[in-house]
């Protein structure tokens, strides 16, 4: 078979023939200072307006204050900023696992699907900050409450979307399988869990948000109640004793924590489909 | 080479016998499979194929051609076994007798190419001898022989999304072919395909069946590509799905442009395309 189109020791690249490029150093260069220099520009204009205007700091420190409250809190913000982060890793921890495996199990059988879906609808259109003083009441500890609350949050993202893939499977090659006789197993290992991939990535990027935001929400609705250490009760206590700073370096870090989450999150997703799915391709025309 | 006049045989006329008198094709005049009677209703009542019955010879190039909705297809994924007949028997005819035997390994190309975007053109390729529990590197020998085949050996490492059209579909009869089937199916295999294309991996497939000399049935539309193509067409007619006309396409092998461009290709098209046309007509009647 002699084959013409191509050319065998060049590796296609695209659908003209380009080969992959990179963009040149200098537009590198802008695209990451861009966004630093607007930040720049934004706190100096923060900080010229506080102090021309003499704003009282527990109406809005400046953000040489808040970078003071930084440094002086740093210990209690620290120790605030491990608690919530461990509960909201912990929650798409065990929301991953659980989300995954009950999305398999629904592919598997109609029957289980039927029996549990509606439950995970409900658990997810009933807002969060409702259920939570219910899940308080019950739950052995604060903790635990609050990790049921970002769990619940962050499972249905997870279990939804990866439902979803499992059932997009193209018919063609399901046909495919059957034709050389795969069983369940090998079309589930082989082909399904493969092409609910990018569906099961787009619901972990917003599960990894979403937990944060639960935990969050939920130490606000444990409030004092709580033993509560966490980012969002050393927010509200903040609050009540009017150290506006503090409130805003825990504000920040908060901001700081989901970039972070969004960001892991997104290279997951790029790494695992950069080879081949047309969300991770870069088009080349 | 001298060949004998075209033959033509209405299976509607009710002197002719539906069994094809021994010789009827080139090849060596036995069947490897005979349908006998078969029909299929869809669950909404839509009759796809009624009463089809049809010898396939050993090492038979046949084409099934017909306008959509005749039951072309619907055959093919009997024959492959992707869907029972509703009522009628499938006999194969794997030791050479008439004895009923079992169906032997089956190739099938879909109209689309109908790769896994997430694996190389290797691991494609592996799919239908991973299915039968045959590990990687035992593997080997036969998919890089089947990419060769194709032309596509040095393209083992490439992803679908980084070939044609034309090289996918390659990948796909690659694929088809790494189990060394008896018999090769294939649903309008090139329709997507430019013309260019098209007439590239009609000589190529030609070389490879003259090579090999595999059965093969061939789904299509194109009067002439499946004049260009086979032994024996087979026109089909919708409303039901039926078989109208049995027709022997005697011009001798290897064809090439020039028999593009002969007057016996013509010939043979305008005798097919006058059957086609009174099939489409026995169709909205």
């Amino acid at each position: 078979m002699t084959t013409t189109e191509i050319n065998p020791t060049q590796r296609p690249v695209d659908d003209a023939g380009a080969p992959a490029r990179t963009r040149p150093l200098g537009e590198r260069i802008l695209r990451a200072a861009v966004p630093v220099a607007m930040l720049a520009l934004l706190v100096v204009a923060w900080q010229i307006y506080v102090t021309a205007n003499d704003v009282p700091h527990y109406i809005l420190p400046s953000p040489a204050r808040i970078a003071g409250a930084f440094v002086t809190d740093w210990p209690v913000l620290l120790t605030a900023l491990g608690v919530t982060v461990r509960i909201t890793l912990l929650a798409l921890a065990i929301a991953l696992v659980g989300g995954v495996l009950l999305a398999i199990v629904m592919a598997q059988s109609r029957w289980v699907e039927l029996a549990l879906y509606p439950y995970a609808v409900i658990l997810q259109v009933t807002p969060i900050v409702a259920i939570a003083p219910l899940i308080l009441i019950y739950a052995p500890t604060t903790q635990s409450a609050l990790l049921i609350c970002a769990w619940i949050v962050a499972f249905f993202p997870i279990l939804s979307n990866t439902t979803q893939g499992l059932r997009s499977t193209d018919h063609n090659l399901l046909n495919l399988f059957e034709l050389y006789g795969a069983n369940r197993w090998q079309t589930l290992i082989f082909l399904k869990i493969p092409s609910a991939l990018p569906y099961f990535l787009t619901g972990l990027r917003i599960a990894g948000g979403l937990a944060l935001i639960a935990a969050v929400v939920a130490e606000f609705a444990a409030g004092t109640a709580g033993a509560g250490s966490g980012l969002a009760f050393r927010l509200l206590e903040s609050q009540y004793r009017l150290n506006i700073p503090r409130l805003f370096a825990a504000l920040v870090l908060l901001s700081v924590t989901g970039i972070i989450i969004y960001f892991i999150t997104s290279l997951i997703s790029h790494l695992l489909l950069r080879n081949w799915h047309e969300s991770a391709v870069r088009r080349e025309n | 080479m001298t060949a004998p006049p075209p033959r033509k045989r209405m299976l509607t006329d009710p002197q002719v016998t539906p069994d094809p008198a021994p010789g009827f094709e080139t090849g060596s005049g036995k069947p490897l499979v005979s349908m006998r009677a078969v029909s299929k209703v869809f669950s909404n009542g839509t009759v796809a194929l009624k009463d089809m019955t049809l010898d396939v010879s050993r090492g038979a190039f046949v084409s099934l051609l017909g306008p959509s909705g005749c039951g072309k297809s619907t055959a093919l994924r009997i024959v492959a076994g992707l869907g029972d007949a509703s009522s009628g028997r499938l006999v194969w005819h794997d030791n050479g007798t008439d004895e009923a035997g079992s169906r032997p390994e089956i190739g099938f190309v879909f109209q689309e190419p109908t790769l896994m975007p997430w694996a190389t053109v290797f691991r494609n390729v592996w799919l239908p001898l991973r299915l039968s529990g045959r590990p990687r590197n035992q593997s080997r020998d036969e998919i890089m022989d089947a990419l060769d085949m194709v032309g596509l050996a040095n393209f083992a490492d490439a992803y679908p999304r980084e070939l044609s059209g034309g090289m996918r579909m390659r990948v796909s009869i690659a694929r088809a072919l790494v189990t060394r089937p008896k018999l090769l199916l294939m649903d309008e295999p090139f329709a997507a395909l430019d013309e260019i294309s098209r007439f590239r991996l009609n000589d190529d497939l030609l070389h490879l069946w003259e090579r090999f000399h595999w059965t093969v049935i061939f789904v299509t539309h194109s009067v002439f590509e499946s004049v260009y193509l086979s032994q024996r067409i087979v026109v089909m007619a919708a409303r039901p799905g039926r078989v109208v006309e049995d027709m022997r396409i005697d011009a001798p092998y290897p064809r090439d442009a020039a028999f593009r461009t002969s007057p016996e290709y013509g010939d043979n098209c305008r005798r097919v395309s006058t059957a086609l046309q009174a099939a489409m007509g026995a169709s909205a009647a």
